[in-house]
């Protein structure tokens, strides 16, 4: 996924949680929470609609990385970049012991 | 035959708007079956049906206006024969939108039932009303293509200050509050759920009001002054527990839908209802007896609110447990001073149906709870 896409996931899955919210109102360098006035509940709905989207567990411990639309794009960016890499080492593994 | 009538959903609620019927004659419904929606001062809800049956007969026609109590349809047994229908116009199509876009589309004399919603189930977001205003231009003066009252609503957010202002009032003018706070150490209780919750799915992740609604109703079995209501000079207990948790909206404007029987749930069922509780309220989409059925509330001011909460009971209930802020502070344990995550809890109640000295006990049986996190 390019930066581009993540980041309509991203606003997707804010606004759904935060329905009133414009988008083209979002300010992506500041943080979420100040900007929309969203609760721990609201953000953990947020962390759970990214979930549903992109497969990615955001754990408490890195709540602060995605707190603002950019940093959560730079930052799920990482971790699905992580994972393809992950995933596609694991296929050429496979393939290579195949091909022995 | 049973009559279907426009619920009361909340002490403050007098008329409610006819959106849509999700049933018609002839439909079988069973009982908590959404049958209708109906636009509230607290937004779009999805009314259910108490009885099993079929629908006969659609009396109050879609986009209109009515008190509580009036006969909106009839329901009829099975084996009942079907009435002849009404002409009931079913003009307006299905329309929900969101308390801010109901709003903007006032301020911006857009007719919301034009709009294509793109929020959750197809409601109109605040943004869609936006974009058709910049796309469609000046409205056309009253589309009035609708059986829509002729009178003109009041805008949303003003609507729903005036029925907060109404039970309020009634609440602090009705109700002989009496208030008593305690801290409660919540060491124990963080501790067990940052530990619960590095383990935990994403999906099974707790905060701190799951544990608070918990308690609140695990205590109540035997404290029954504290859950019901509060009729004719006497308390009725209530019929289970369901825990009203108070939700602000980011718009302005409160609501405090029930997680239903919390006391036999457990904890990450009720942070699953007060999750969905949450994104529904905020999407204008919550059902009729979530609105109608709390028998005590909890109000928590979260991780930015204030220290503590001294709240106006909603009548006719007859309690209300207020959470502050949990903060870090110096306490004394066993002779020492350390530093602990807090929170003040604070009870309001009401002085008909119990005194202090059980509303003490209330307070201490709840502190009890949250000590041992692992049981609740």
């Amino acid at each position: 996924m390019t930066p581009a896409e993540i980041q309509t996931v991203v606003i997707g899955a804010l606004t759904r949680i935060a329905p009133e919210v414009p988008p083209a109102s979002i300010q992506p360098g500041v943080p979420l929470r100040e900007q929309f006035d969203l609760d721990s509940v609201d953000f953990l709905n947020f962390m759970v609609a990214l979930h549903e989207r992109l497969g990615i567990e955001v754990p408490e411990a890195d709540y602060a990385q995605v707190a603002t639309v950019d940093r959560a794009v730079a930052y799920l960016a990482a971790k699905l970049a992580a994972r393809a890499a992950a995933a596609s080492g694991g296929t050429t593994m496979v393939g290579t012991e195949r091909g022995r | 035959m049973h009559e279907f009538r426009m619920p009361m959903l909340g002490a403050d609620m007098e008329a409610g708007t006819l959106v849509e019927w999700l049933k018609h004659p002839g439909d079988a419904v069973k009982r908590g079956d959404i049958i209708a929606v109906v636009d509230t001062q607290k937004g779009a809800i999805e009314v259910e049906v108490f009885e099993d049956g079929v629908v006969d007969r659609e009396i109050v026609p879609v986009g209109t206006e009515v008190p509580v109590g009036t006969v909106l349809a009839t329901i009829r047994r099975p084996d009942e024969p079907a009435s002849a229908p009404v002409a009931a116009s079913r003009v307006a199509r299905v329309v929900r939108a969101v308390p801010a876009a109901r709003r903007r589309a006032a301020e911006l004399g857009i007719d919301v039932s034009m709009v294509t919603g793109t929020g959750p189930g197809g409601a109109v977001t605040r943004d869609d009303v936006e974009r058709a205003a910049s796309t469609a231009g000046p409205a056309p003066a009253a589309p009035a293509a609708s059986a829509a009252p002729a009178t003109p609503r009041p805008a949303a957010a003003s609507g729903m200050r005036a029925a907060i202002g109404a039970a309020m009032s009634r609440g602090k003018r009705e109700i002989p509050h009496y208030y008593l706070t305690t801290t409660i150490d919540l060491d124990a209780a963080m501790r067990w759920l940052r530990a619960r919750n590095e383990n935990a799915q994403i999906t099974g992740r707790l905060l701190p009001i799951a544990l608070f609604i918990k308690a609140v109703a695990t205590s109540i079995a035997m404290f029954p002054d504290m859950n019901g209501f509060w009729i004719d000079g006497a308390l009725q207990p209530g019929p289970g527990v369901h825990v009203g948790c108070a939700i602000a909206l980011r718009g302005g404007g409160l609501v405090a839908p029930a997680v239903h029987d919390a006391d036999r749930k457990d904890l990450t069922t009720i942070m699953r209802a007060v999750l969905d509780l949450t994104a529904r309220a905020r999407a204008g989409s919550l059902k009729s007896s979530e609105l109608a059925d709390p028998t005590i509330t909890v109000t928590s001011l979260g991780d930015e609110g204030a220290d503590s909460a001294f709240g106006i009971i909603t009548p006719p209930q007859v309690a209300l447990v207020g959470f502050g802020r949990i903060v870090e502070q110096p306490r004394a344990v066993s002779g020492a001073v350390v530093v602990r995550p807090v929170v003040t809890a604070t009870l309001a109640a009401d002085h008909r149906a119990s005194d202090g000295h059980r509303g003490g006990l209330f307070l201490a049986a709840i502190e009890r709870r949250l000590q041992q996190p692992e049981v609740l």
